[in-house]
């Protein structure tokens, strides 16, 4: 039955003697494991694109929205957190992966005649794999998203010549980024990108299959081998290792949602992600003037470093052993980005914004003192005793909290990220030394309504 | 270690079984994200949509009311209505706006006494049952009581479920 549907299949469209085609393919004797990067790239790619329309299917694109559509995600859609885990860590990975890809084919030497063409579709891919990062960073609306990419576009914009119009380009307007910015990387993102993706991914594995995979001297001598089954098994099984990293990662490393981006924020410290902390860093060391040999400058020579990769090392192939200046080259550029990196971790302070999860936070933090107070109030205890302490005391007449109170003095709401524990509790017995001029009374709580106090204090979200 | 055919066949094995695996950590949670209903609820509170002594006596009165829904990841305040009808001094009940046949907004009709929907015919006597036409079911109702002379109105139930008025008549 089935043979004869497939039968009919092969005889009308020619697509079961195609993939047994392509997996009948001859690589050399010497293929084997450290050539399973390429498969996991691509399956890393295909990860993200599931696991994108999943998410574009519950997720508002527009500036602002985003932000509550992605928490509707995160908290009320069943599995949602774990849809847009896999595609955060995705990302992440998906550099790790096409990065060690790369790698491999430079120190296999994999790039050179008559491949050179190959190579540059791949920088081309890595590239796109970098916009997708670039791009996908402001999706959130988060506060983290909003000033990473405000730097990012900043560096884009202080390019000589272009700048002006990369920023245009970029929806970027008097140098602030908003409502434009956001459509065009969301356009990007998931209409530009993926199918120039695709079409690249196939030109790759088409050349790929046009030159046949790299062998190294000494190949020609031994019989050839079959890509199915052998390959496609390490393949499969790397792809495996990969995913179970993935999900593992997904589960168990909680991403957060920061509060909603907010222009006005100046205590912000705004950081790019992971992968291009290191040319964050690079800025640092070209102070003033020297600024543009960091941003612009490196960057532009080490990509066109990249593409002509081939035409300088015009060498014929030789054991990887015999490679030493070429591997000596990646642990070069391995050890000045592993401590740029580095650098830029260890100098990066934590700060209550990038603690703070808008995703972690209860229903009972957003209820006024007057609701926390009522007997069947679901909140816990020291958020109670607060509640009754504040209303006792009267703050109510000067400050708002969760929308109740006087506006006499500052709102209560989002205090965490402008004041410490230890500053307010100083505050409250004696505010004139921390606010000279201040007009509060000073409050002298017994050690458990301050605790209360101020753990509740700290707990009101910011929106 | 095994060899020929036996190995290949191994091969294949383990690539269709890790393959598999694969597909199902993916697939399921694919599943419930989509199939799933959001963990958001409506909170059902009693809106006054009338003043029991001003509706007509034997005739639906159209009130259109605005409430509050949770759509998605918004909270949306919006207008709907509710076709009320008085059967007692201190008794109403309140017929959901939409056809059970495929969601048109039908209308009384004064001289036949009855609801008609103007897209495939189907009529509803007063009580909402089915008179004629596609309609599957009587005309779904809303949570309703009469709390100090005003009607007040819940969360719409489908008449399938509460069975109150039955099927066709």
């Amino acid at each position: 039955m089935l043979r004869g549907v497939l039968e009919w299949l092969d005889d009308r469209t020619g697509i079961v003697s195609g993939v047994q085609h392509f997996l009948d393919e001859d690589i050399p004797a010497s293929s084997g494991w450290h050539q399973v990067f390429g498969s996991i790239a691509m399956f890393g790619f295909l990860v993200q694109a599931v696991t994108g329309i999943l998410l574009a299917l519950n997720y508002a694109p527009t500036a602002g929205e985003a932000y509550y559509s992605l928490k509707y995600i995160v908290m009320e859609v069943t599995g949602g957190r774990l849809i847009r885990q896999l595609h955060h860590w995705g990302a992440s990975l998906m550099i790790v992966i096409v990065a060690l890809h790369m790698i491999q084919v430079f120190i296999w030497g994999g790039y050179k005649k008559p491949r050179e063409a190959t190579w540059i579709v791949g920088v081309v891919l890595l590239l796109m794999t970098l916009g997708y990062g670039l791009t996908g960073y402001l999706l959130p609306w988060d506060n983290r998203a909003y000033w990473g990419t405000v730097v990012a576009t900043q560096i884009s914009a202080s390019a000589p010549g272009a700048g002006p119009y990369i920023a245009r380009l970029m929806g970027v307007v008097d140098g602030a980024i908003g409502s434009v910015t956001f459509a065009r990387f969301y356009a990007i993102h998931v209409l530009l990108l993926p199918p120039a993706t695709m079409a690249l991914m196939l030109l790759h594995v088409f050349l790929v299959r046009r030159h046949g995979v790299a062998p190294l001297p000494g190949d020609e001598a031994l019989p050839k081998k079959k890509f199915y089954p052998g390959q496609v098994f390490k393949d499969t099984l790397a792809i495996f290792i990969y995913f179970a990293i993935l999900y593992t990662l997904a589960v168990v490393a909680r991403v957060p949602l920061e509060r909603m981006a907010d222009p006005t924020d100046t205590s912000y410290i705004p950081r790019p992600d992971w992968y291009f902390l290191f040319l964050f860093q690079l800025l640092k060391l070209f102070p003033g003037s020297l600024e543009m040999i960091g941003s612009i400058v490196l960057p532009t020579l080490a990509i066109i470093a990249l593409f002509a990769a081939p035409f300088i090392d015009r060498s014929k192939m030789v054991m990887v052993r015999q490679r030493g200046f070429a591997v000596s080259l990646v642990l070069l550029a391995a050890a000045a980005w592993g401590s740029l990196t580095y650098a830029a971790v260890a100098g990066t302070p934590k700060s209550a914004q990038s603690e703070y999860d808008a995703t972690l936070v209860e229903p009972w933090q957003h209820l006024t003192p007057k609701e926390l107070i009522k007997p069947d109030a679901a909140a816990p205890e020291f958020a109670k005793l607060a509640a009754r302490t504040y209303l006792k005391s009267g703050c109510t007449a000067c400050h708002v909290a969760n929308g109740e109170g006087g506006k006499l003095g500052p709102p209560l709401n989002a205090i965490m990220f402008r004041r410490d524990r230890a500053w307010l509790e100083a505050h409250f017995i004696e505010p004139q030394k921390m606010v000279p001029g201040s007009t509060m009374p000073p409050y002298k709580f017994a050690p458990p309504e301050m605790a209360a106090m101020l753990d509740w204090l700290l707990k009101l979200p910011p929106d | 270690m095994l060899q020929g055919p036996d190995r290949r066949n191994f091969l294949v094995l383990a690539i269709q079984g890790l393959g598999a695996v694969i597909t199902g950590a993916l697939g399921v949670p694919a599943l419930t994200y989509l199939f799933s209903p959001a963990k958001t609820k409506n909170d059902a509170t009693w809106i006054d949509v009338a003043d029991l002594a001003k509706l007509p006596a034997g005739e639906p009165a159209e009130i259109i009311f605005s409430r509050k829904r949770v759509d998605g990841w918004k909270v949306v305040t919006e207008k709907t209505s509710a076709w009320v009808v008085k059967t007692g001094e201190t008794e109403a009940f309140a017929l959901a706006p939409a056809c059970t046949h495929l969601g048109c907004a039908y209308h009384w009709k004064q001289e036949s006494k009855e609801f008609t929907c103007p897209c495939h015919a189907s009529s509803f006597s007063i009580d909402g049952k089915v008179q004629a036409g596609p309609a599957p079911r009587a005309l779904d109702r809303y949570e309703s009581r009469v709390v100090n002379g005003k009607v007040q109105v819940g969360r719409v139930v489908s008449s399938e479920s509460s069975g109150a008025n039955g099927g066709k008549a």
